[in-house]
Formats: structure tokens, C-alpha cells, sequence
């Protein structure tokens, strides 16, 4: 027993480390800079900065909750079909999933501001046609399919996992004992997906709300999401406190805003559930 | 960009191959550093990086002349450039920032001494440029490029060519104008519009230049930076206020796009060279800033990057004599518009630059509709958790039944 737990230790250490490295010390260095001013003193002047760029906040989490809404729209019943059909239909359809994600995030947003532009391939083509053209690129509406584009094999993956290792004799169950499809989606197949709802949730609602890169080359800059504000600072305006001030508060507000998530997914569930 | 120089390129190719035996002056120079590795952080598009057209691959040609490698990581402005430095956290060997990040380099102590002395091609530096504002003595820095801010508009889409920064607030363009991504050149432009000195700490006159500002975000495409040349080549936007070395790449592409320099003024900059503190491998340094200024390299840079040039090694070159008739680049006397160079800003500005700027960004989103549909969320979210609480409660009941 005990040499086993030894081995144990020794096999997480490499984790550890890397985990205390780069994730727990980089956290402490932004919580101190984010209660310092420029000259190392103690302040909470930044902290309470914040109520400035609240609109701001409120834009970034509604987009981003958006996003993900209609991610889970889309996925679900794809990841759904997927999980029904015949193994080798599965991996063609996993490739196609995973394939955009082969290329970088930036050049798939960069092509995606080619394609909306005013001057973009759709709107050539829909002159071409002798058809109106549409103004799409910055606008919010743009943010949002950049974000569902870029992250929603996060919200597919996690829902086809979760699907395909269902017991399908629970649903069979169910409509032996006489329910109907709506009534078997809503007590049996919706319980038992809900902590890949859960999980699919998290990986696309975090990104899409602190993403900077996307409303930027979509959104025009016209309009800023708070991801925008915080490079803002860390870049070009070198004020490491103001950045490390906010960057606190968004992450404390996702994590209220993933608290109340797993108040609707979590609580009659045993695990699966992130944070 | 690989594209533009088609003009000069047969020209260039043949003055090279006649060259080509003794490329390079005082090749001797460059002995000494073999194995050793330089970092140079540059602006993006900042050097000739290929042989394309005549042109030279500059750090490749530096690499098979001296034995070093060269590490080129390259940066979009001064602002960017500046926390890199600073904060230490990497080391460079080159730098090439403007005029007025250079004097505040130098009141930080953040740059080497470069000894123009010890530098064989410094003979090149036309008499105009040395002795600038910013290192009256020459002790620091070796000036690379120069240019100026002007507008850069498409002749299809505007009606009359504009004479004015007023242009950029001109509601008929709305949705097609574009703005230039960084504090200091967008504010330039309307403090010229308003008659300040870009190098005002007045907190009024900043704080009516960033009303101004906040005046024109209705009307705008987007604040840009690189992306301007996507923009501009293709028609999407109409203006833009630029640098003039870009112009004159993306006219090659786009020849629907001209230039010119409002009324009211407008910024002109010198980039050099200098070698910051944080420096691992000096003497290299000095043989890439020699490099830099031999007139094959610098001419080869000078068509690459199309900006004016300080070298007279260039300015005097057969080959570039179409490009110094170029009336943006090279304006004549009478044409020359009013120009102001940016100087370092105290602390205090600096900050308000920033925050006055973060508040243009951020300024004017319309969340009303945001309101609505988080209320909207939250009521759904409180009827479904009352809901799940009565069945809970309900499910509970049944399942204690016998027992009451």
C-alpha cells in the first residue's frame, strides 16, 4: 500500500510542478499586481477602476453567453446524430470537427474577416448576382459567429462523449413504458447529457468571453469586449496593475457565472461537473 | 508586396550582377563575431527580406557575409516595443524606435552608447539627419528611416480629393473610414485639426482632443494598424491616416489610392537604430548597424520599405532616382507641408494619454438591449429553478408518503 502511494506521488509530480509553475505562481504575480501601482505600493485604486469598464464586462459575458447558447444549439443534436450512426461515419464526421482546429485560431478569424467584409468574398458574389449586398463585418453579430465558429468543437466533443457512452436500454426503457419522443428527450436523454452540457458550457463560454482577438478583427475595434482592454493595457499602454485588476475581476465573475450554471446542471447529478 | 517592385526590378538586377563580385564595402569589417547569434526587434515590414525583384534578403546576406545568426522578431509600434525593453524580460541587440521613444530611452538610461566613429558607413548619414532633437550628439542612435503622417484616401470612393484632417469627420463617408490604431498618431490628428501642439500637456486641450475623438467613433470602420493594407488594397475602407512609405506600397497594388498632407500639419518621424542596454552581443550590433547603412543594403531596404532615406549612398544611386521624384516622399520645397516632430511626454500625460484613450475605445456601446436580455435570462433562470424546487419538493413528498 504504502509503496504504491509513494509511486503515486511520484507520478503526479511532474503535473505538480508544472501546474504550481505556471499556472498557481502566474496567478499570485496577477493578484499582487493587481493590488500594487506602478511603484510596488498597496492600492486598491485599480480594483475599484472597475466601475468604469462595466459596460463592458456586460457586453463580453452577454456575447459570450450568446455564443455559447448557440453552440449547444448546433451541437447538440450533431453530437446526437453522431453518437447514433455507424463507427466509420463517426471518425469522417470527428475529422471534420477536429479539422478546422488543425489550423491556427488566428488565420481561421483573419479568413473569416476575408470572407464578411463589405468588400469580402460573400458580398462579391452576391454582386455579382446582382443581389443586395449585406453589411455584416464589425458589427456584434460578427463577434458572435467568430466565436461560435472558432470554439465549437469544445462544445461538440464533450456532448458526443457524453452521448456515446449512453445506455441506450434506458431509452428503450422509457418508451416501452410508454413515453412519447418529447417526454423520453426531456426526462431521460436530457438528464443523462447534462453534465456534457455542463462541460461543453464551461470550455466555450470562458473562452469566448475573454477572447480578444476575435471582436477585434471581426468587431472593427469600433466596440470593445473587456479581452480587448486587458491586452489594451498589457501591450500598448503599460499599466500591468490596471490589466491585472481586471483580468481578477473577470475571472471571478465567470466564476460566478459558472456557479449559477451548475446551480440548474449539477445539483441531481452525481460528477461529471467542472469547477 | 512581393508584387510591387516589378518597375525597378530588372533595373536593380542587373546593377546587382555587376555588383556582385565585391558586394559589400570593407568587407574586412564584418571578421570576428563567426558562430555568435544577434536579436533584432524590428517593426513588421521593416526590412527587404527577399531576392525577389533584384531586392536583397537582408539578414540572410548579413548572415553569409559575417558568420552570425541573426534572431529578427519584429513588433507594430514603439508603445508595443517599450514594455519588452523594459520590463527585461528578453534580451535584444538591435532596436530601431522612433524619435521620441528614443529620448525617453536615453532619459531612462535604457540605451547603449553607439560610437558613430567606429562605424565606417555612418558616412552615408546625410548631414540633415544627424545631430537630431533627440541625440544631439549623435551618441546614440543612427537614423534608419524617415517619414511622414499624411491621408491616404481612394480616389473612387471620395468625391474631391480632401485637403483637410476634417475629411475623417465627414459624415458621408460614414462606415468607410478607418483610423489608425495607436494613441499618439490618432491623437495628432486632431490635435492639428484643433490647432495644439502634438507635444501639449495641457490637461483641457487632451481632453477636447479626446472629445473630438469620441465626435468621429460613430463613423468609423474600425481602429487598425496592419490591417490597414488589407483595407485600403481592396476598397473596403476609403481613409485612412497613415504612414507615407506604406502609401506608396499599397498605391502599387491599389493604384486607385492616392496621398496627401492636410493643411493643418502633420507628424514627421525619424526611426533609428540603437542598441539597448539589455545588448548580449555589441560588437555585432555595430557590424549590423555598418550593414544597414552600405548602400546596396540600404538601397535595397529603401525600395522594399518605401520610405525616405537618410543614406546619400541611396539618395545618389542611379536607381533610385524615380523613387526621389516621388512627390510624397520627397515633397518639393513649396509643397513641403508644416510638420512637427512628437517629443517625450512627462508621466502624468503618458497616463492620460492611455486613460484618455482607453475611454475612447470603450465609449459609446449601446447596451440596452444587453439589459433587456440579461433581465430576460434571469427571469427564465428563476422560474426554472422555482419550477425544479416544487417538483423537488413534490418528489419528495411522495417518496416519504408511507411514512406520514
Amino acid at each position: 500500500m504504502k509503496k504504491s502511494s509513494v509511486m503515486k506521488k511520484l507520478t503526479a509530480a511532474p503535473y505538480l510542478v508544472w501546474a504550481g509553475l505556471f499556472i498557481i505562481v502566474p496567478l499570485i504575480f496577477v493578484l499582487i499586481y493587481s493590488v500594487t501601482d506602478a511603484d510596488g505600493n498597496f492600492t486598491l485604486e485599480y480594483i475599484s477602476d472597475i466601475g468604469k469598464y462595466k459596460d463592458v464586462m456586460l457586453t463580453s459575458i452577454w456575447l459570450g453567453f450568446i455564443a455559447t447558447v448557440i453552440s449547444l444549439v448546433i451541437a447538440y443534436p450533431l453530437a446526437y446524430i453522431m453518437a447514433r450512426t455507424t463507427a466509420n461515419v463517426q471518425r469522417t464526421m470527428m475529422i471534420l470537427v477536429m479539422l478546422p482546429m488543425w489550423m491556427n485560431l488566428l488565420i481561421r478569424t483573419y479568413s473569416m474577416m476575408i470572407l464578411l467584409q463589405d468588400t469580402g468574398i460573400i458580398n462579391n458574389t452576391l454582386t455579382a448576382l446582382n443581389l443586395p449586398n449585406i453589411h455584416m463585418i464589425n458589427t456584434q453579430s460578427a463577434v458572435v459567429l467568430g466565436m461560435v465558429y472558432n470554439y465549437i468543437p469544445y462544445m461538440i466533443l464533450p456532448l458526443y462523449s457524453i452521448m456515446a457512452k449512453m445506455d441506450m436500454s434506458l431509452i428503450e426503457a422509457a418508451e416501452d413504458l410508454g413515453a412519447n419522443k418529447i417526454r423520453t428527450f426531456k426526462d431521460v436523454i436530457l438528464p443523462l447529457t447534462l453534465p456534457g452540457i455542463a462541460s461543453g458550457f464551461t470550455m466555450v463560454f470562458v473562452p469566448s468571453v475573454s477572447t480578444f482577438y476575435i471582436s477585434k478583427k471581426l468587431g472593427g475595434n469600433t466596440f470593445s469586449l473587456i479581452g480587448d482592454v486587458i491586452e489594451m493595457q498589457f501591450k500598448s499602454a503599460n499599466n500591468y496593475n490596471l490589466g491585472a485588476a481586471l483580468s481578477m475581476v473577470l475571472m471571478v465573475l465567470i466564476i460566478i457565472c459558472m456557479m449559477v450554471m451548475n446551480r440548474f446542471t449539477g445539483d441531481d447529478e452525481d460528477g461529471g461537473v467542472l469547477i | 508586396m512581393k508584387k510591387i517592385f516589378y518597375l525597378f526590378s530588372v533595373l536593380i538586377t542587373v546593377c546587382l550582377v555587376s555588383f556582385s563580385a565585391s558586394a559589400y564595402e570593407n568587407e574586412d569589417f564584418y571578421k570576428g563575431s563567426e558562430g555568435t547569434t544577434i536579436n533584432v526587434f524590428n517593426w513588421g515590414e521593416y526590412i527587404s527580406d527577399t531576392y525577389e525583384d533584384g531586392l536583397i534578403d537582408v539578414n540572410a546576406e548579413f548572415e553569409k557575409l559575417t558568420g552570425i545568426r541573426v534572431n529578427y522578431v519584429t513588433y507594430e509600434s514603439n508603445e508595443d516595443m517599450y514594455p519588452k525593453i523594459k520590463n527585461g524580460g528578453a534580451s535584444y541587440d538591435i532596436i530601431i524606435p522612433s524619435d521620441y521613444m528614443i529620448e525617453r530611452m536615453i532619459d531612462e538610461d535604457m540605451l547603449l552608447p553607439v560610437d558613430v566613429s567606429s562605424i565606417p558607413n555612418y558616412k552615408y548619414i546625410s548631414e540633415d539627419y544627424r545631430n537630431m532633437y533627440f541625440d544631439p550628439e549623435n551618441r546614440y542612435s543612427v537614423p534608419y528611416n524617415v517619414g511622414m503622417v499624411g491621408l491616404i484616401y481612394n480616389t473612387k470612393m471620395v468625391e474631391e480629393r480632401p485637403t483637410s484632417w476634417t475629411a475623417l469627420w465627414d459624415e458621408r463617408y460614414a462606415g468607410k473610414i478607418l483610423m489608425i490604431d495607436n494613441p499618439r498618431d490618432a491623437f495628432a490628428v486632431a490635435q492639428k485639426i484643433l490647432g495644439y501642439s502634438l507635444n501639449s500637456t495641457d490637461e483641457k486641450e487632451l481632453s477636447d482632443v479626446a472629445q473630438l475623438l469620441v465626435e468621429q467613433k460613430p463613423l468609423l470602420q474600425g481602429y487598425v494598424m496592419d490591417e490597414i493594407f488589407n483595407k485600403m488594397e481592396s476598397g473596403e475602407a476609403a481613409m485612412v491616416p497613415y504612414y507615407v512609405g506604406d502609401f506608396i506600397l499599397m498605391q502599387s497594388v491599389n493604384p486607385d489610392l492616392d496621398f496627401v498632407y492636410p493643411k493643418e500639419g502633420v507628424n514627421i518621424f525619424v526611426d533609428s537604430i540603437c542598441i539597448p542596454e539589455c545588448a548580449q552581443n555589441y560588437d555585432a550590433a555595430i557590424k549590423y548597424i555598418n550593414f544597414l547603412l552600405d548602400p546596396e543594403v540600404a538601397l535595397s531596404n529603401a525600395f522594399y520599405i518605401g520610405y525616405a532615406t537618410p543614406n546619400t549612398g541611396v539618395l545618389e544611386h542611379p536607381d533610385y532616382e524615380e523613387m526621389k521624384n516621388n512627390p510624397y516622399l520627397y515633397p518639393t520645397e513649396e509643397n513641403m507641408p508644416d510638420t512637427e516632430y512628437f517629443h517625450n511626454l512627462p508621466r502624468e500625460t503618458l497616463t492620460m494619454f492611455s486613460d484618455l484613450w482607453s475611454e475612447i475605445r470603450i465609449h459609446g456601446t449601446d447596451n440596452t438591449h444587453i439589459y433587456v436580455g440579461f433581465a430576460f435570462v434571469a427571469v427564465i433562470s428563476v422560474a426554472f429553478a422555482v419550477k425544479k424546487a416544487i417538483t423537488k419538493k413534490r418528489r419528495e413528498y411522495w417518496y416519504n408518503f408511507p411514512e406520514q
